[in-house]
């Protein structure tokens, strides 16, 4: 850790006078550290991200991204490290292709067609109660007449 | 085909889940593959708790059991020590070299544990975690068989017995380089 930090004081010292100013294009992008840390699994924890968790062990993976990215990787080339090592079951996320593209399509898929089979169903459903339900016919006056006399009856 | 005649498929949509359920239920979500396994060991240089450099290149031709631990690791770390002295007792004149590597761990707790099972092989303390993310270490303690050739062979989650140590001893120092 003191000849890490030996060695960033030498290669700022060096910027430094190079640049004639302190050196903060080389600094790494903290926010890049976080988007990075985010997306990775703390590997000591439960269900939390490399970002966001306080372990030791998270502090130093962070350390690494940042001495990565320091040393021209790119996210990628970094998040590609870490997978490199520990497997895809690092990313919070799983890829966007091959079998794991499965997880993002699937529930997807799985609502639009539970969606087009209510709407299927839904208008099979109404179409048979109409066609089922005994023709509506005139009622008559004789009809009409007792319909009145019992609803003006009192209830018993 | 009418909706009746459908209906005895409802029922039949628990059986993938069910299936799926009982797979991953027997799947311990603790063990995760490591993708090392057959791929070239990574290089490291480590200086020991006695001073000395250590490092990974010197030892081609060699077997190599790297063994990540920590003091606060109890009881896995403790009930493996014994086992990987005895280990290395048995198997260091055969060409087999036994590394500790001391992760998450403070100075003094680290020293007194190695004095505690009075280990004779190299330990070297991790200070910045790099090794252990190069070997994609998630706890301790955490074993991997490196054979003659430099490729990580075995890796073993868990405290390691005499029976593992000697079946994967015997397995790499067997085989030819």
């Amino acid at each position: 850790m003191r000849a890490l930090a030996a060695v960033a004081l030498l290669v700022f010292a060096g910027f430094g006078v190079a640049a004639g100013a302190p050196a903060t294009g080389t600094a790494v992008d903290e926010e890049q550290v976080r988007e990075i840390g985010s997306q990775l699994r703390c590997v000591v924890c439960q269900s939390m991200s490399v970002a966001d968790s306080p372990s030791e062990t998270a502090h130093q993976m962070r350390e690494i991204i940042r001495e990565r990215l320091a040393a021209g990787d790119t996210p990628e080339q970094v998040k590609a490290y870490f997978v490199d090592k520990y497997g895809l079951w690092i990313l919070l996320a799983p890829p966007r292709q091959g079998f794991n593209l499965l997880v993002w399509v699937v529930p997807f898929a799985g609502l639009g067609i539970g969606l087009v089979l209510v709407a299927v169903l839904m208008r099979r459903w109404s179409r048979q109660a109409r066609a089922s339900a005994p023709p509506a016919g005139p009622v008559d006056s004789a009809m009409h007449e007792r319909i009145k006399r019992e609803m003006s009856e009192p209830d018993r | 085909m009418s909706a009746r005649g459908l209906r005895w498929i409802i029922p039949l949509a628990v059986v993938p889940v069910l299936i799926l359920l009982g797979y991953a239920f027997k799947l311990n979500p603790r063990e995760v593959p490591s993708p090392l396994i057959g791929k070239p060991a990574t290089k490291f240089s480590l200086k020991t708790f006695d001073g000395n450099q250590i490092s990974l290149e010197g030892l081609r031709g060699k077997v190599v059991l790297v063994n990540f631990w920590a003091s606060w690791c109890y009881p896995a770390c403790y009930e493996e020590a014994p086992a990987l002295e005895r280990g290395w007792q048995a198997f260091k004149d055969r060409g087999l070299v036994v590394i500790g590597i001391n992760i998450q761990d403070k100075d003094e707790p680290a020293r007194k544990f190695l004095t505690e099972f009075g280990h004779s092989f190299p330990n070297a303390p991790d200070p910045a975690g790099r090794v252990s993310v190069d070997y994609g270490v998630y706890g301790v303690p955490e074993t991997f068989f490196i054979d003659r050739a430099g490729n990580v062979r075995y890796k073993h989650v868990g405290a390691v017995t005499d029976a593992i140590f000697k079946e994967q001893a015997e397995r790499l120092l067997g085989e030819r380089s």
